[in-house]
């Protein structure tokens, strides 16, 4: 008998007495005989606690961790700092062992968490709503474009290259089955969205352009410039943004998002190989009722005291099944209390030193890379926490080097723009010291590996 | 209680930052002033330990597995092994970069191999792609690969979805957004599809049908057999929704059903906690026939090396960055291991075991519309005590005065004032006799005190919550001038 089974033999004999069965097996007799299995499954035989801790520790150890070497790639997961009170908040059973808050007197618990970080959201976007959260930045983006097509009755979403990659490929996967088209708009030499293609490119079937800023490259776009283009096409701009970078960088209402998605795994939650991370999705007020997934609103009890609940369902699967505005049911709620607990430890100033941290000392390894040998600039335009150098010699080699003496190396572009094959992106968070980029740096002056 | 921002003051921070440690420059030279940020945003200001018992507070007004009895009927609220969620907290999973150099994450590719091998084993599937974040992230896949074979095969006419009344609204919604028509099929009084019904509406246009199985009604139904030959015959395909495989796992396997598509929900079936509302998972898997719709990159492995295969030009495409919730997935990795072919029998058995040992105390309480052995979960109707004027969301406020989760409440749609219980193995005999005394007593003071339900909850933090003005005046954030 399993530990995690109560219910001993003796016990299930007293029951199934009760119910008037023979045997276990009589329960399932409206199975037909032929279609059961007649063999045990065939999986590796039971680990104990202790097997299973050993196992799960040499699977573990075959992986290089961030906790060990310094990590400087990013391409949308990064190693920023997690707070400890961040794990021991997420931790407590009466959080993650909870389901979605259905029944709101015994959950106001969830429910209020997330009330607190709807308002978050919409404090760090300026937008006027924000969901309970959506399973990831690339997913939120694409539900974002859903929404724009449907608000907008029109077909064409564009989309900037300069666009995370894998979001551009979940949005091509829902395109393809979800009925709209997708448009890309080339990228300029400075790294930004090419707004002239922009604005040749959006016409009267277009229902939003989604730019990113900082985007895939890192580099801050001309967001002013596309929130215009897209004001006079009277299409919606849907920003991709990074949540820390909010601290500094204009929000997305001062520039005229309509829609504001991003991936929150930088607030609080572990790189985790891609997952669980969370999205987020935030909307001016005239797009609310068309939003996919959970909101919390605040209300009162019989007495008069302040509650939370589930509320606006009328728009979910539950309730209009077919003709809901997503499907989407679960959520990521436990990472965006995560992030709750992230922002509210860190609070606006922690938030701003965060991201000031960042620009910092990514512009510092900038410079101290182009001192180099063999590097050059690629593009011009300003950057947060990330950034492109072209690199003379082969950027998977390098790589390889940089792992021997201890360093996670930057993304090689070539594997998502074959134009950028010479190109390594370089992240650098406020977890960086100035010995580890001096050591990268050192590696790469290392006469051995050159 | 009030909200964290109420609480908070200016000049109280908890968390402190290091210096900046590398020469540098002024802010404005590196964010130009008409790209820097002009409006104010507001995060809480506050110190560490009133932080910590700030959510310890909001924890204390929530319910978890842990707390008590979780009978959430459809949402296989288990047990959470505690071992699980330390693995996925080692660094060398917790600090795995996903873009990391293939030989160096070699565990997590292993971790994602074996749950493919190991999930197509329990389901009789060929493949399985763990991408999917939740169940209907893990429908919304299954569907695109039923149109992706179906347009493969330039068999372009196939433009409706057939789904019984008794279907999760996922289902409808999950086909909705791939563009197929729903047609609902009816239930028959023993509360399985209704064969006529399904010979009526199966066409060469149907595409699929979605079955849960057990349904939703925690009923078999029997004549699987007859359903998948309907619709294989007019070229149809078979899609399992996995929301209730807790009931059969190692008893019988969708792929022997006659299914050709899966999705599973580790955070039900695999014991990973639902964490509030997510993060879930929700793998797909397919027979051979079409395995290759299934996103992709896939794990592969060659002469003991695992690595992603990113070539395959059938491919639905991407679901979402990187692999799935892969700190989800090696916890339903770990139970499958703690558990082994064997113990997920023993769950299945014993889950079924509970829900039937439940129902029979309970049918001469509440109203049994479908009097027949259940599975996992069993459904029962508030009709009885209606008419006295207490309704099921009466009885429903009013288990939450004995410490427990209500079961879920009008669902599926097809029973009236519906009642859903799903006890799941992990109950103890004690806890079930338990329950059943509180839902006895209860549906007793419907009838003898029908106000005192009427009225509940008593004992919990707020009283009966005002849905309907949440709704209509909705209040989404909290605001400073409010």
């Amino acid at each position: 008998m399993s530990g995690y089974i109560p219910v001993t033999k003796a016990q299930k004999r007293h029951m199934l007495d009760i119910i008037g069965a023979e045997t276990e097996s009589s329960l399932f007799s409206d199975i037909p005989g032929d279609i059961r299995l007649k063999r045990d499954l065939d999986i590796p035989k039971p680990l104990v606690e202790m097997e299973l801790y050993v196992h799960m520790k040499k699977l573990a150890d075959k992986n290089i961790s961030s906790e060990d070497k310094a990590c400087f790639l990013g391409a949308g997961v990064y190693d920023h700092f997690i707070p400890a009170v961040v794990n021991h908040v997420v931790s407590r059973q009466e959080f993650y062992t909870s389901y979605t808050p259905y029944q709101a007197e015994i959950s106001q618990g969830m429910l209020q968490a997330i009330f607190e970080y709807q308002t978050m959201i919409c404090s760090l976007t300026s937008m006027d709503v924000s969901n309970a959260s959506m399973y990831d930045g690339a997913t939120a983006m694409a539900e974002a474009a859903l929404m724009a097509v449907s608000a907008a009755r029109k077909k064409t979403v564009l989309v900037s290259k300069t666009v995370n990659p894998q979001y551009r490929q979940v949005l091509d996967t829902y395109a393809k089955f979800c009925n709209f088209k997708v448009a890309e708009i080339d990228y300029t030499g400075c790294g930004h969205t090419d707004i002239g293609r922009l604005e040749e490119l959006s016409g009267d079937e277009t229902a939003a352009a989604i730019i990113q800023s900082p985007n895939f490259f890192g580099v801050v776009e001309q967001m002013d410039e596309a929130g215009k283009v897209l004001e006079n096409q009277k299409a919606l701009l849907i920003a991709c943004v990074d949540p820390i970078s909010l601290a500094l960088l204009k929000s997305p209402a001062e520039y005229g998002a309509d829609i504001v998605v991003g991936d929150g795994q930088a607030l609080g939650n572990s790189m985790s190989f891609g997952g669980p991370h969370f999205g987020f999705l935030a909307a001016r007020e005239k797009y609310m009722r068309k939003m996919p997934g959970r909101i919390v609103g605040r209300t009162q009890d019989r007495d008069g005291k302040p509650g939370y609940v589930l509320t606006i369902q009328a728009r979910e699967q539950h309730i209009r099944r077919e003709k809901a505005t997503s499907n989407i049911c679960s959520n990521q709620a436990l990472n965006a209390l995560a992030a709750s607990v992230y922002l509210s430890s860190m609070g606006e100033e922690g938030l701003r030193e965060t991201a000031g941290l960042c620009v910092q000392k990514s512009s510092y390894m900038y410079n101290r890379l182009l001192e180099l040998e063999g590097f050059d600039p690629l593009f011009s335009g300003h950057f947060f926490k990330e950034f492109v150098v072209k690199s003379k010699r082969e950027v998977c080699k390098l790589n390889k080097n940089l792992a021997k003496e201890g360093y996670i190396g930057g993304l090689h572009l070539g594997k998502y723009y074959p134009e950028l094959d010479d190109c390594w992106l370089i992240a650098v968070t406020e977890k960086r010291t100035r010995k580890e980029i001096d050591g990268f740096v050192e590696v790469l002056k290392n006469e051995a590996y050159i | 209680m009030k909200l964290i921002f109420e609480k908070s003051l200016e000049g109280k921070r908890a968390c402190k930052l290091p210096g900046c440690d590398v020469p540098h420059a002024g802010l404005d030279k590196l964010i130009p002033e008409n790209m820097a940020r002009n409006t104010d945003y507001a995060l809480p200001k506050i110190s560490e330990p009133e932080l910590v018992r700030h959510f310890t507070a909001l924890s204390k007004r929530n319910h978890g597995v842990d707390s008590g009895f979780y009978p959430l009927g459809s949402c296989t609220m288990k047990y959470n092994p505690k071992i699980n969620e330390d693995l996925s907290k080692m660094k060398g999973f917790s600090g795995a970069h996903p873009l990391a150099d293939e030989t160096h994450v070699q565990g997590c590719l292993e971790i994602l191999y074996m749950m493919d091998k190991m999930l197509s084993e329990i389901t009789g599937m060929e493949h399985f792609s763990l991408q999917p974040s939740a169940g209907a992230h893990g429908e919304l896949a299954g569907l695109m690969i039923m149109r992706a074979y179906h347009e493969k095969r330039k068999d372009m006419g196939r433009k409706k979805v057939i789904i019984p009344d008794s279907a999760h609204g996922t289902n409808p919604a999950s086909a909705a957004m791939v563009g197929y028509d729903v047609l609902e099929v009816k239930s028959d009084r023993r509360g399985n599809v209704d064969i006529n019904a399904l010979k009526e509406l199966i066409s060469g246009e149907v595409a699929g049908l979605m079955l849960t199985n057990p349904n939703t009604l925690g009923l078999f139904e029997e004549k699987i057999m007859e359903i998948s030959k309907i619709v294989h015959d007019a070229g149809g395909l078979l899609y399992y929704d996995g929301a209730n495989a807790n009931a059969i796992m190692g008893v019988v396997r969708p792929g022997n059903m006659g299914f050709d598509i899966v999705h599973l929900n580790l955070h039900k079936t695999f014991s990973t906690p639902h964490g509030g509302g997510g993060p879930g998972s929700g793998p797909v898997g397919v027979k051979k026939h079409l395995a290759r719709f299934l996103p992709s990159p896939a794990v592969r492995k060659k002469d003991d090396e695992y690595y992603f295969e990113y070539n395959m030009p059938d491919s639905i495409g991407r679901m979402k960055s990187f692999y799935g919730n892969f700190g989800v997935i090696l916890k339903a990795y770990a139970y499958i291991l703690t558990m082994g072919g064997k113990g997920l029998k023993e769950v299945s058995e014993t889950s079924v075991l509970n829900a039937n040992y439940l129902m029979e105390k309970l049918k001469d309480h509440f109203k049994l519309p479908y009097e027949r052995i259940c599975k996992h979960e069993f459904v029962l109707s508030g009709i009885k005590q209606k008419e006295k004027g207490v309704t099921t969301l009466d009885m429903a406020k009013r288990i939450m005065d004995f410490g427990y989760h209500p079961p879920t409440i009008y669902f599926p749609l097809i029973v009236k004032e519906a009642i859903m219980v799903e006890p799941t193995e992990t109950e103890s005999l004690e806890a079930l006799d338990n329950f059943a005394d509180a839902m006895i007593k209860i549906a007793k003071e419907a009838i003898q005190e029908p106000d005192k339900v009427k009225n509940a909850p008593y004992n919990t933090a707020v009283k009966r919550l005002d849905e309907i003005t949440a709704a209509r005046r909705p209040v989404l954030k909290w605001s400073q001038d409010r």
